[in-house]
């Protein structure tokens, strides 16, 4: 709950700095608080330091030698921001893409979708003062990432869909280990519940806390579960489908309150649901080609479009304008987190310190993507 | 005269050797059962087992360079880590292991155990003010607020054994335990105790003027090399400290339990169940809020000592008709 800030004795305003080397602020951003006591009455994000001109770069990059370079944007969920590049550009040049790559396509990035949300369970717990869940978190993610590294070479910059389809096809046995792992993870995500989720302590200081209201967050632009959260059922996934995403079978979870403790909810529940979506990839994968028939050299016909999909955090955008050469000519890139850190001040003003270390996390920012 | 300095300085030699090597025990200790519980392996390359892990991290403290900031108040920012460990150091020292085999015997002990351990937050504050930091300060701030609620349920949780035993002496305390250890009539008091012990231990979920995702390192962010490595040590001091306190007062001290071995094993053995118990919950909960904290210790704790020592005494007027 928000603190009562009534003056009965005089103090003054303390400026403090978090970030940008600061345990909470995942990678380096930084935001100035003023503290009265431990009350914040103002914040002040400053944003940049890790910015890497990302999008001038593209200016001067064949689309094919951009596509890597798109996997720093967000370096914990690449997959989400290849996938939407290359549907982008598939779009642009009217390329059909072969059914077996759309699952393949839509597997690794639900599995992705799940590593990210389990940093985001681990690093919860880190913010809420428990390391535990954090270790556990890490040990299932990397079953995640051996998946991602026998499919497609890498563990982070995977560097694999390409325009048309996937660089090559699934790796032998890697649906016996999937599925191994779907097995598996329900049970373990049933104990993480017990261990951190239903944990007494951790409700109280997340429920109440950081409330985002629905008509503020939309606003404010905010997207992906953080919107979600504050009660608006609003997935891209399911709103547009892209990619296929209509042949499958999922719920989109959201919470009522809007606040800490519902953003973090509705992403365990989504890992939920994205095991839903890859089993029943797995179970429907299709044969064929894995990659369609594409020029080697892209050249998108003259013209702008603006294409969007459900990355882990938020609406990922790619806004790209061609002028017919083998180079874009403007590529704009929307990042989630960026949007949604617009939310940061009216979610933490009035509340204490503990609070908002967690309301920081709670909407799960990397920083890559937020300076570009 | 002498043969009598010589003593006591033996005593010490003895004394100081013991809690240090405790200390690095329990280091390691901490490291493999945090470690186990967290799916990992803990240390294990110095040495066999990793045993000598803590002996190569407290020798890299000794040597590393000791680095003042310009900006610290210095006479107390170099004294703060000197009196948290002489509190703790201290409180040691009335720790009766067997009934021959205390440092010092005293009518007051109990009493004495708790006053040099709130002395222990003097010291931190010391530490978060003089540091000119504002995340030891605040770290600081908070330590102070902590001591203040729950140093009281603390004190507060084990009247209802001194109302008992009618006396302040642990040693006296323990040889009342012969037939029945205080943990089964004082259940309650033994679990008040144990929550404010978690308080008073700056431990999880009570860990807030460390807090390191908050305040990056609470009180001692600006300590490096040995001044570090005392506020290490004493935090550890502590949880000896205090868990073989909670033996002593709650489950009988040197009695043994069944298997007859000399007393003061039984102790260590009884303390460090306590310890690990200390363990178990620091790698499972998270942390509190400062103001859910204040709460629980006023709000909860408070009254229930209170309620545990009324109960006691009804119980005593009908039993017994008065307070032995």
């Amino acid at each position: 709950m928000p603190f009562d800030l009534t003056k009965d004795i005089d103090t003054e305003v303390m400026e403090i700095n978090f970030g940008p080397h600061h345990p909470s602020t995942h990678g380096v951003f930084r935001f100035v608080a003023k503290l009265d006591g431990e009350v914040v009455v103002d914040i002040e994000p400053y944003i940049g330091y890790l910015h890497s001109g990302i999008e001038k770069i593209a200016e001067t990059r064949r689309y094919l030698q951009f596509l890597p370079l798109v996997n720093r944007l967000d370096y914990t969920a690449s997959l989400t921001y290849e996938l939407c590049l290359c549907l982008a550009l598939e779009k642009m040049m009217e390329i059909e893409v072969p059914e077996r790559a759309q699952y393949i396509r839509i597997m690794l990035t639900e599995l992705q979708r799940i590593a990210t949300h389990l940093i985001f369970f681990g690093t919860t717990g880190l913010e809420a003062g428990a390391y535990t869940p954090f270790l556990y978190a890490f040990r299932e993610r990397e079953v995640i990432l051996r998946l991602i590294e026998m499919t497609c070479g890498s563990r982070m910059t995977t560097n694999y869909f390409r325009v048309g389809g996937c660089k090559w096809d699934l790796p032998g046995g890697f649906e016996d280990l999937c599925r191994k792992f779907i097995k598996k993870f329900p049970k373990r995500l049933d104990e993480y519940d017990w261990l951190l989720s239903g944990n007494e302590i951790f409700r109280d200081r997340t429920i109440g806390v950081g409330r985002l209201d629905a008509d503020l967050a939309i606003n404010l632009g905010v997207s992906g579960p953080t919107l979600r959260g504050s009660g608006v059922r609003f997935d891209i996934r399911k709103a547009e489908p892209y990619s296929g995403y209509d042949r499958f079978d999922f719920d989109v979870p959201y919470g009522l309150n809007g606040d800490v403790y519902d953003r973090f909810m509705v992403r365990v529940k989504e890992m939920r649901q994205s095991l839903r979506i890859i089993e029943q990839a797995l179970d429907g994968m299709p044969g064929g080609d894995h990659i369609a028939k594409v020029p080697k050299v892209l050249k998108p016909p003259p013209g702008e479009l603006y294409y969007r999909n459900e990355g882990t955090r938020g609406e990922i955008g790619f806004y790209i304008v061609s002028d017919g050469s083998t180079m874009p000519y403007r590529l704009k890139i929307r990042g989630p987190s960026f949007s949604n850190l617009m939310s940061l001040r009216h979610m933490m003003v009035g509340h204490s310190i503990p609070d908002i270390v967690l309301i920081f996390g709670s909407i799960d920012i990397c920083v890559g993507e937020v300076d570009r | 005269m002498i043969v009598q300095v010589l003593i006591v300085l033996l005593k010490l030699v003895i004394a100081i050797a013991f809690i240090m090597a405790s200390a690095l025990v329990l280091i390691y200790m901490l490291r493999k059962v945090m470690g186990h519980m967290q799916s990992r392996v803990g240390p294990n390359r110095v040495g066999p087992f990793g045993i000598l892990q803590t002996v190569a991290d407290a020798s890299k403290l000794l040597f590393k360079e000791d680095i003042v900031p310009a900006k610290v108040d210095s006479w107390s920012w170099r004294i703060a880590p000197s009196v948290v460990l002489m509190a703790s150091m201290a409180s040691f020292s009335f720790i009766p292991f067997a009934k021959n085999l205390t440092m010092v015997n005293s009518n007051i002990s109990l009493f004495f155990i708790f006053a040099m351990s709130s002395l222990t937050s003097v010291g931190v504050i010391m530490a978060g003010w003089s540091s000119n930091n504002k995340y030891s300060l605040i770290g600081g701030l908070r330590s102070a607020a902590q001591v203040l609620s729950y140093e009281v349920p603390l004190v507060l949780s084990t009247i209802g054994v001194v109302m008992m035993t009618g006396s302040l002496n642990l040693v006296d305390i323990v040889e009342k335990q012969k037939h029945l250890f205080n943990i089964f009539p004082q259940f309650l008091g033994f679990l008040i105790f144990m929550t404010a012990a978690l308080a008073e231990l700056n431990h999880t979920p009570f860990d807030i003027s460390e807090a390191e995702s908050e305040l990056v390192s609470g009180f001692n962010t600006e300590y490096s090399a040995m001044r570090f490595a005392m506020f290490f040590l004493a935090e550890f001091f502590n949880v000896f400290v205090i868990a073989a306190l909670g033996a002593v007062v709650f489950l009988g001290g040197w009695n043994p339990v069944f298997i007859p071995i000399p007393g003061f094993i039984w102790l260590i053995i009884k303390s460090y169940v306590l310890i690990f118990v200390i363990m178990w919950i620091r790698s499972t909960f998270p942390r509190f809020r400062a103001d859910q904290l204040l709460n629980i210790g006023w709000k909860l704790l408070l009254p229930a000592s209170l309620i545990n020592i009324f109960g006691t005494g009804i119980v005593m007027l009908i039993t017994r008709g008065g307070i032995s």
